[in-house]
Formats: C-alpha cells, structure tokens, sequence
C-alpha cells in the first residue's frame, strides 16, 4: 500500500483532546470533524485538502481512547506518519482504516508542504520533494489487510456479525 | 531442543489468551478477552465505535458500565442509556445502571472482576489501573470493543517490558500519585512498553496506592501494567468471594519467569519521594516538586477520577478540612468514583466534613476529569486535580490550566488558595490542633 500526499507536520506529544476535544462528542461526524486541533491549530481544518498527509513527532496521539482515525479520515487526510505512535491511536488507525506508519526520525527529514511517499508495506517514507528518505516499521500484512479492507467495520460486516449500516 | 524461552508476566497473559506455547516482543497475537467492558459512550448519537452486533460471543464475559456522564446531563446520554438498556436486555449482559453506577475501573474492582492473570478490556485509556491486581487491563478503541463483543477477542503486538522496581516506603504526606509522578520525572515516558511493578516497596503500598499508580500509568504512554499478585491483592478478593485456583472462577496469577528477559529497569526508592506536581499540558517531562510550584493561585481544585475518586481519597480530604475551610476564590470538587464510595463516604462522615468545610461532593461520575460535566474549567482559569490527565482543554476551555497532585496536595492547596507543599499545611497548628492530629491519624489509611 502506497499513500502520497501533501504534509502537514505537527511536533511531539500531540494528545487525543486536541485530535477530538469532548466538545466534539455526539455531534453528527461532519461537525464534528471541525474540532480538530482546534485548540492548537485554529483554522487547520479548512485548510487540510483530500489527499494531504500528517507528519508527527513523538507519541503521537496520546492519551484517550477517542477514535480520532475516524475523524482524520473524514478530513480527507490519507495517511498519518510520526516518529512515534501511542498505541490507541495506532489501534484506532488500523481500526478506522486510516493507514499509520510509524517511523522514527520522519520529522527530521520532512517539512511542512513537501510531498511525501509513504510505503506501508515495506515501512519507507520518501520525501518526494528533497528525496530524502527514512526507515520505518513496516506494518505486518494482518494488520495491512484489516486496513486495506476498511477498518474492522468493514470486516465485521463482512463477516455477518453486525447489521449494514442504517438508511 | 531449545529451552522454552522465559517469559515475562504480561508475556504469559499474552501467550495464554492467544494459545500460544510462547510470545516475544514484535509478535502479532490475537487474544481472547477474560472479560470486556462497555460504556455508556459507546451507545452515543453518531457513534463512530458502534454498529447493533448480530452476534455476541460471549455475553456472561460482558459488562456494561454507565460512568462518564451519569446521570445524564443531556438528552444525548440519555438516549445512549437508553441503547445500552435495550442491548443488555437482548443479549443478556449485565449492566450497571443509574444508581448502582461507577466509574468502570472503579465496579470491576469493588465487584471483583480485574483478576489475577486475566485480560481485561475496555474503550477507555485508564483501563490500566486494574494493573494493580495483577489482572492486564487496557484500554482499546471502541471499534475494537465492538470487535471483541462479536468475536471475543482481538490483536495485540507483543511489547518489551520494562521492570518497574519499588524500594521504600512512601514519607508521611505523599501518595501514590506522587510516586508516579516521580517515575515519570526520573525515568520519562514508556513510549507503549509493558510496566510491571516489582520489588520490596511494593508490598508496603496500599492497593488504592497500587490503583492510582496504575491508573496514571496510562500518562507515560504504557502498554500493560502489572502489579504482582501478592497477600493484599489476594485477601481484598477474597473477601468479594474471589478465590485463586481450582473451583470455578478461581484466578491464576501471572508471574514472570526466572530470567524473563526486560527491556530496561526504573527503580525507585520510594522513601526519597516528595510531594509533586506536574505542570499544565502533559506529565512527562513537566514534574516539579510540589514546594517548586511558586505563586499559583488556583480558581478550582479537583479531587475524584478512577485515579482519586477512592474512599482513601475522601478520608484524605476530610481530615485536612476539618476545622479549616477552602480559601474565598477558590472552590473544591469532589467526585465519588462510585456510589458504593459515596454512600461509604456518606457514613463515615467524610462528606459532612468535605461540604462543612466549603467543598462540593457531587455524585459518581468522570465528569470534571474529561472537562464534560459537573465542574468545567471556563477561559483563563487554572485549576490544580488529582484527577488523571492535565492535557490543554481536558477539563474545558483550552484556555484553561489544569495542574496535577495527589489529593493531599490539592487539598491542602484548596485551603490555601493556591499549590502548597501539602506537608505545610499538615504541620500548621490549626485552631482545632486535637482534631487535627485525629484527623492526620485517619488520613494514613492503608
């Protein structure tokens, strides 16, 4: 799985409560999605473009369980790479189908508005625009595969063990 | 052929639920949950994390907990409730209503339910804090949740572990939150290994201790936490019919084996801990003694959370309010982490002091921890909780400031009106110095 795509970079420590503020809960996921970061970023979310890609410092996504993948991905951003991931929000990636790769030194060889490559197969990030390049982990192929399929609401229903979606 | 490769104690959790002979870290393992519990959020409007299953894999293994937002401060949580009722009632899960309700960490210790060597899951990221009966608990995404409701498991990746060795005893005026707090000041962030607390320290601290330690874990970025399974932990669930080995529901403890290979050991002496603080906006790297904190006034005090919603904690606040009363300008919240805490509280007489003294108590819920309900930070104000997390905007407006403490701290600094070395004002000669010392007697509790 190959993403490309336009990067917005954000520093160490970004947690869940800028990603998805409680203010955010239970709201209809569009208006929701205008929460983003709205406390560090104001005004980012109407600058993300469909395709762009987020670059992240050090555990990245800390703290709650907010499913913030989901969010992200209604924003259009296509990917999210950081030198290091907090677990939950790495889960609720692969989760909600948002690809992560998780790549230590990544922010050192990106800056704001460069393109980049992300190679989730083999875990390589290129920077499309300096060709400079960093080694990340590469994400194992049951975890491609959940991602590819989807997110897991896609595969429970595949499955048969949750309803279709309501019309 | 090769010797079996000695596993840690979260490793043998790991590889028992995935059946697995053996795990190392990087391993992929698919597990089954001993157990998985649902809240209240899962069933909001516009839910992300919920889709109606059509199949339960294991509903005797499933409890729903209301405990954010109880009771319901909007229509949304309301009809959430409302949801979760009709799921329960369809699939046969237990639920712990309004009335009976707690924060989640909170029912599944006090019902005996986080057990020794078990997996234990749940869309909340301080489910580590039932680490402190040796049960491997954590936090997953609600997704996940909903998967290991349908299927009854789901994946981990294998994380090194590190060893977390406690020597000491903790000084007279701190807590456990102070003993996190100076881990995460001496050793940082975890950066998603296992934490298994280990050593001579840890037999002398309470479990409520354990249990707020465990719980803040979750602050250093941890994976699994581990406490040992030991006597306090043994007797505690004894006494909720909780038994180890043999007869149904009897638990197995998990124990590292000898030569279990860590990543890394943190070791503490917990006699040279004093009381801290970790400065607004994350813990790692903010951690300042208590006594360092200068001027800071404070426009509220928080004390409650699964982290500090424990009887110990109100016992704490009682006996440094009585004859004293919280500062003018500044106000002191306290939230049960259960009813059965409340109602306990209530007949200890440690809510009369609470209110007596200027304090509100206000019924079982997350609530001010996650800056939803019952006690919101407005723009510019700063407040000082022992609750679990001080990130920009957790408790409100992000333009607010949120400190973290122990409960003796932002007690202490409650009356003073601003962040005090909690020792201070243990030492002041009160106007009712015979009650005080009574009361200091009764804060020790273990």
């Amino acid at each position: 799985m190959i993403v490309e795509g336009r990067a917005w970079v954000f520093g160490d420590d970004i947690n869940s409560d800028l990603l998805y503020p409680q203010a955010a809960f239970g709201l209809p996921l569009d208006e929701a999605i205008g929460y983003v970061f709205r406390a560090n970023r104001p005004g980012w979310v109407d600058l993300v473009q469909p395709g762009d890609v987020i670059v992240g410092g050090r555990n990245f996504g800390m703290g709650s369980a907010r499913t913030a993948g989901a969010l992200l991905r209604r924003l259009g951003i296509a990917a999210c790479t950081a030198d290091s991931f907090a677990s939950l929000f790495f889960r609720n990636g692969i989760n909600t189908g948002l690809p992560v790769l998780a790549c230590p030194g990544v922010t050192a060889v990106v800056e704001e508005g460069q393109r980049v490559r992300l190679d989730l197969g083999t875990g390589l990030v290129r920077n499309l625009d300096t060709g400079a390049e960093a080694q990340g982990a590469r994400l194992p192929a049951e975890l491609l595969e959940t991602l590819t399929g989807g997110g897991v609401l896609a595969s429970l229903e595949r499955r048969g063990l949750i309803a279709p979606p309501a019309r | 052929m090769a010797a079996a490769r000695p596993l840690t104690a979260v490793e043998r959790i790991l590889a028992r639920t995935s059946g697995a002979a053996s795990v190392r870290p990087g391993d992929i393992v698919v597990c089954a949950a001993d157990r998985a519990v649902l809240l209240e959020t899962l069933f909001m409007p516009n839910s992300l994390n919920w889709r109606d299953p059509l199949v339960v894999a294991a509903p005797e293994r499933a409890l729903i907990v209301f405990d954010h937002a109880v009771p319901a401060p909007s229509a949304a949580e309301a009809g959430a409730m409302t949801r979760a009722r009709a799921f329960a009632e369809r699939f046969g899960i237990e639920k712990v209503d309004v009335g009976g309700h707690g924060i989640s960490h909170q029912i599944v210790a006090e019902r005996g339910l986080a057990r020794p060597g078990e997996l234990l899951l749940c869309s909340d990221s301080h489910t580590c804090a039932s680490g402190a009966f040796n049960c491997a608990a954590r936090g997953v995404g609600g997704l996940e949740l909903l998967q290991v409701v349908c299927t009854g498991g789901t994946w981990f990746v294998v994380q090194p572990t590190i060893r977390v060795e406690l020597s000491g005893a903790l000084p007279v005026g701190c807590e456990g939150k102070d003993a996190f707090l100076a881990l995460a000041a001496r050793f940082g962030s975890a950066d998603n290994c296992n934490l298994e607390f280990t050593g001579p320290g840890v037999t002398g601290l309470s479990l409520h201790d354990r249990r707020t330690i465990a719980t803040q874990c979750a602050e250093v970025n941890a994976e699994f936490v581990l406490f040992p399974c030991d006597d306090v932990v043994r007797n505690t669930l004894a006494a909720l019919g909780v038994h180890e080995g043999g007869r149904p529901g009897g638990f197995t403890p998990a124990v590292a084996d000898p030569g279990a290979e860590y990543a890394a050991t943190w070791a503490l002496d917990l006699s040279t801990v004093v009381p801290q603080v970790a400065t607004p906006g994350a813990v790692v790297g903010n951690v300042i003694a208590a006594a360092d904190a200068g001027n800071v006034q404070l426009d509220q005090c928080f004390v409650g959370s699964c982290a500090n919603g424990h009887l110990e904690d109100f016992a704490v606040a009682a006996a440094l309010l009585r004859g004293r009363h919280v500062a003018t300008g500044t106000r002191l919240i306290v939230t049960p982490a259960s009813q059965q805490v409340f109602l306990d509280a209530v007949r200890a007489g440690y809510v009369a002091e609470i209110m007596a003294a200027g304090g509100v108590v206000t019924p079982s819920t997350c609530g001010a921890c996650f800056g939803y309900h019952m006690g919101v930070l407005g723009d510019g104000e700063t407040c000082l909780t022992a609750s679990t997390r001080n990130f920009k905007g957790r408790m409100g407006s992000p333009d607010a400031q949120v400190w973290l403490g122990s409960t003796r701290t932002v007690v202490a600094s409650a009356i003073a009106g601003r962040i005090v070395d909690p020792r201070t004002v243990d030492a002041a000669a009160g106007a009712s110095a015979a009650g005080a010392s009574a009361a200091g007697q009764g804060a020790r509790v273990t």
